[in-house]
C-alpha cells in the first residue's frame, strides 16, 4: 500500500542522501520525495511517498526513525490530512483545441503561466486524483512535457471523521 | 587561550578515557601525530589500516570501552571500510577519525581526496565531516556519545587538514543535547509482564541469547534466569560466552553450524525468548519453519531489529540488562505460586536424549590431525580461561563448536560480515587491553594471509598472541561448500604456496611451531601457549576435514546434515 511519510530532519549536508540511501541501500522504493525549510531554523520537512506491504513500511518507519539526522517521522496514512502536489504541463494547443484545453483549465481550476501559437504551458495543484485526472483528459491533445513536485501533506487541524 | 585544533582532538579524546588509540599517519593527520606525544596517549602503530580498525575493534570487543583509531585522508580512509563494517554489523563501538584535504580543496579531486563520509554512511552508525575548528570539541563529544550508546556502532569523524591547524577557544561540552537521538532503553512494563504470562503457561521453553546480552552486560541476569526456572539455553554465534558454555542448561550454538539438540529445541519449543539477537539468516535457516510451534518474546535495544524477519509475539523495546533486570521481578512473583523448573523438567529431560543421541564429537581415524581436536586440545589446556578471536571459516566455526565460553568477551569473531584477516589485528587489540591475558587466535591459512603483516605490530609492542592455524590447504569452509553443491569442482581454494608459516613468524622476530602428528600436539601447544613471545602454531590438519552439522543455506532448522 501507498504510504507518505512527514519526516522532519536537521539540516545538514548529507542528510538527504543518508535518507535515500536507507531506502535504495535496502531495496525500498521511494515514489516521490520532497525536501525544503520549515519555520524552525536548522530543521527541514521532507515529505517521502513509498510503496510496500505493512511490514516493509514498518521496517521504514523504524530505519527512518534509527537516523541520527532524523528528528521526527509520522505515517500521514494513520491520521487526517490535506495532501497536495503540483505540476507543470506544457499542452499541445494548435488553435482547433485550444477552447477546450482551456475550458479544462477552468474546471481545474489551473493556471496558464506561458504561451506560444502551439502551446499552453499549465499549472496546476491538488491532491494525486485530481493531477492524475488532469494528465488523463490532457493527454489526448499530446502532452509534451511534465514536471511533477510529488505530495507535499499536512495534518488537518481537527481530526473529525 | 587558544589550541590548534589537533589539540582540542587529543584533549577531548582524554576527556573521554580514551588511553589507547590505533592508526597509521599520512599527510592530512600529521598535525594530530605531531601532538601525540604531548598526551598520556599510546599510538599503537598498525602495519595497515585495515588491521588499526581491527584492532580498536578486538579492543573494544575485549574490554566494553570505545575503540578508537586514527589514520589519514584518502586511501588510509578506504584501507579501513571493511573494519567499519565488520564492527557495524556487529555493533561494536568505535570511533574512527580520519585525514582529509584542506577544506577549500574538498570536492577538488585534491591529492588523497575521497568522500570517506559518502563511502561509509551505510556502514557507520553515523559520520561527520568538520568544517569549522570551533564545532570541533562538540562533534567529538556526540561522535562518542552515539558510538557508545543505544545499539553501539561505529562513527566516522573526517577531519580535514586546515580544521586540525586552525585555532580556536577549547571548552569540551559538558552535556550533549541532541534532539534527533535519544536512545530508549527502559522496557515497558506491559510487554514484561505479557513475557512472564507466557512462562507461565509454557511447557517447552528456550532462552535465545545473542550478542546484545553481551553489549549490554546482562549476562548475570540471563544466567539468573535461566538457572532459576531452569530453562535451556542456546546462543547465536556472537552471543557465546554470554552463558556459561560448560553449564548443564547450554545447548551449544544454534544456527547453520550449530548444535543439533539446538536446533531440534528451537523446533520444537513452545516458547522462545530471545534476548539481543536479530535472528541473521545463518541462525534462522528457513524462515517458514523456524521455531513453527512458538510463541516469540523478543527483547532489543533496536526497534528496527524486533520483527525485521520474524514475527513476534511479545516485542521489548529496551536494553537487554533492564529488560531481564525487569523480567526477574514478575518471575519472582511467578514462583510464590509454582515451580516452573518442575513443570519444564520433561522438556529437559527430551533435550539431553537429543543431545545424547548426537552429541558434538570430535571424529577419529586417519593420519592426519583432526582440526576439531586441535580446537580441544586449546580448551582442555586453557581450561576456558584465554581470550578467543578468530579469523573466518571452518576454523571459525570448529571454534564455537569446541571451545566453550564461560564468560563473557571472551570471545572475539566477525559474525555478521564474517570477515576474513580480522582475528589476528582484534587479538593484537585485546592483547593490549589485557597484556597478562592470554589471547588466542585461532586461524585459517587462508585467513591469516589477509592481516599477517600484523606480525611485525605484534612483535614491535612485545605482545605474546598465538596464532593457532588450522592448516588445511584450503579455503576450506568454500571448498566444503563446492564438495557438497558444486560437484567437488575446487576452483580456486586450493592454498597453492602457502607460506613456511614457522619461517614467516621467525621473519618478524616471532616464534614459529610446526606440529604434523597428533602425539606431538599436546606438547607443542603447551609450549607455545607458554611462550612469552608473539608465536604460530602451524598444525597441518586432515585436509579435507568438514563442519558438521550442517543446515545447506536456504533449508529448515529441522534439516541438518549431521556427518
Ligand atoms: C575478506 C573475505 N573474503 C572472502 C570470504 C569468503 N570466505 C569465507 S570462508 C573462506 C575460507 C577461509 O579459508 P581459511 O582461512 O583457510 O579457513 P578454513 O575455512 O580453511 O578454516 C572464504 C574465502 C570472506 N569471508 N572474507
Amino acid at each position: 500500500m501507498r504510504h507518505t511519510l512527514s519526516v522532519l530532519v536537521e539540516n545538514e549536508p548529507g542528510v538527504l542522501s543518508r535518507v535515500a540511501g536507507l531506502f535504495s541501500g535496502r531495496g525500498f522504493n521511494i515514489e516521490s520525495l520532497n525536501v525544503a525549510p520549515t519555520l524552525e531554523q536548522g530543521i527541514s520537512l521532507m515529505t517521502i511517498v513509498t510503496d510496500g506491504e505493512e511490514q516493509i513500511i514498518e521496517q521504514i518507519i523504524k530505519q527512518l526513525r534509527k537516523l541520527i539526522s532524523v528528528i521526527k517521522v509520522v505515517d500521514m496514512n494513520e491520521i487526517k490530512c490535506v495532501d497536495r502536489e503540483m505540476v507543470l504541463l506544457k499542452v499541445n494547443a494548435m488553435e482547433q483545441y485550444r477552447a477546450e484545453v482551456l475550458r479544462i483549465v477552468d474546471i481545474f481550476r489551473c493556471k496558464v503561466v506561458d504561451v506560444s501559437p502551439s502551446e499552453l504551458t499549465l499549472e496546476a495543484t491538488g491532491d494525486r486524483g485530481k493531477i492524475s485526472a488532469l494528465i488523463q483528459l490532457l493527454h489526448r491533445f499530446g502532452i509534451k512535457e511534465i514536471a511533477r513536485t510529488g505530495s507535499v501533506t499536512m495534518r488537518r487541524s481537527m481530526q473529525v471523521d | 587561550m587558544k589550541h590548534k585544533g589537533s589539540q582540542i582532538l587529543l584533549e577531548s579524546m582524554i576527556k573521554e578515557g580514551v588511553d589507547t588509540i590505533f592508526g597509521f599517519p599520512g599527510g592530512a593527520v600529521l598535525d594530530i601525530y605531531h601532538q601525540i606525544p604531548n598526551y598520556p596517549l599510546r599510538h599503537i602503530l598498525t602495519r595497515h589500516e585495515q588491521g588499526a580498525v581491527h584492532a580498536a575493534d578486538g579492543y573494544a570487543r575485549a574490554t566494553g570501552r570505545t575503540g578508537v583509531a586514527l589514520v589519514t585522508s584518502g586511501p588510509g580512509a578506504t584501507n579501513t571500510v571493511t573494519g567499519i563494517a565488520t564492527a557495524y554489523l556487529d555493533s561494536v563501538p568505535l570511533v574512527v577519525f580520519t585525514g582529509q584535504v584542506p577544506t577549500k580543496l574538498i570536492g577538488n579531486d585534491a591529492f588523497q581526496e575521497v568522500d570517506i563520509v559518502g563511502i561509509t554512511r551505510p556502514c557507520t552508525k553515523h559520520n561527520y565531516l568538520v568544517k569549522d575548528v570551533r564545532d570541533l570539541a562538540k562533534t567529538i563529544k556526540e561522535a562518542f556519545y552515539v558510538a557508545r550508546s543505544g545499539r553501539p556502532g561505529p562513527v566516522l569523524v573526517d577531519l580535514p587538514k586546515d580544521v586540525m591547524a586552525d585555532a580556536c577557544q577549547f571548552s569540551y561540552p559538558e552535556r550533549i543535547a541532541m534532539r534527533s537521538y535519544n536512545p530508549h532503553y527502559e522496557p515497558n512494563l506491559k510487554q514484561v509482564r505479557k513475557a512472564s504470562s507466557l512462562l507461565k503457561k509454557a511447557k517447552r521453553p528456550v532462552i535465545f541469547a545473542g550478542g546484545g546480552v553481551i553489549a549490554s552486560n546482562a549476562h548475570e541476569e540471563l544466567t539468573w534466569m535461566a538457572r532459576t526456572l531452569q530453562i535451556p539455553v542456546t546462543t547465536s554465534m556472537m552471543g557465546l560466552g554470554g552463558f556459561p558454555g560448560n553449564d548443564p542448561l547450554w545447548l551449544g550454538m544454534l544456527g547453520m553450524h550449530g548444535t543439533y539438540v539446538a536446533n531440534m529445541g528451537i523446533n520444537n519449543c513452545d516458547l522462545l525468548i530471545s534476548v539481543g539477537v536479530r535472528f541473521d539468516d545463518r541462525v534462522t535457516g528457513k524462515l517458514e519453519s523456524f521455531a513453527p510451534e512458538a510463541k516469540l518474546v523478543h527483547i532489543d535495544i533496536d526497534p528496527t531489529s524486533i520483527r525485521k524477519n520474524v514475527s513476534v509475539d511479545v516485542p521489548i523495546v529496551a536494553d537487554c540488562r533492564l529488560a531481564l533486570q525487569s523480567l526477574r521481578t514478575e518471575v519472582e512473583k511467578l514462583l510464590e505460586s509454582e515451580d516452573l523448573s518442575t513443570r519444564y523438567a520433561p522438556w529437559r529431560e527430551k533435550l539431553m536424549a537429543w543431545n545424547q543421541a548426537q552429541p558434538l564429537c570430535c571424529p577419529e581415524g586417519g593420519d592426519r590431525i583432526k582440526p576439531q581436536a586441535v580446537v580441544q586440545k586449546l580448551y582442555e589446556i586453557t581450561q576456558g580461561e584465554a581470550i578467543v578471536t578468530t579469523e573466518v571459516g571452518q576454523n571459525q566455526m570448529w571454534a564455537t563448536q569446541f571451545y566453550r565460553f564461560h564468560q563473557p568477551r571472551t570471545w572475539i569473531s566477525s559474525g555478521g560480515l564474517g570477515t576474513m584477516g580480522y582475528g589476528f589485528p582484534a587479538a593484537i587489540g585485546a592483547q593490549i587491553a589485557f597484556p597478562d591475558k592470554l589471547v588466542l587466535d585461532i586461524a585459517g591459512d587462508g585467513s591469516i594471509q589477509m592481516n599477517s603483516q600484523e606480525l611485525a605490530t605484534a612483535v614491535s609492542y612485545g605482545l605474546p598472541v598465538k596464532i593457532i592455524i588450522l592448516n588445511n590447504g584450503y579455503l576450506g569452509m568454500v571448498r566444503q561448500w563446492q564438495e557438497l553443491f558444486y560437484d567437488r569442482n575446487y576452483c580456486s581454494t586450493c592454498m597453492h604456496h602457502n607460506p613456511d608459516f614457522v619461517r614467516l613468524a621467525q621473519a618478524y622476530g616471532a616464534e614459529g611451531y610446526r606440529v604434523e602428528r597428533m602425539e606431538d600436539l599436546d606438547q607443542v601447544l603447551r609450549q607455545a601457549l607458554e611462550s612469552k613471545q608473539t608465536t604460530i602454531v602451524d598444525v597441518v590438519v586432515e585436509q579435507e576435514e568438514n563442519v558438521y552439522p550442517m543446515v545447506p543455506a536456504g533449508a529448515g532448522l529441522s534439516e541438518m546434515l549431521l556427518v
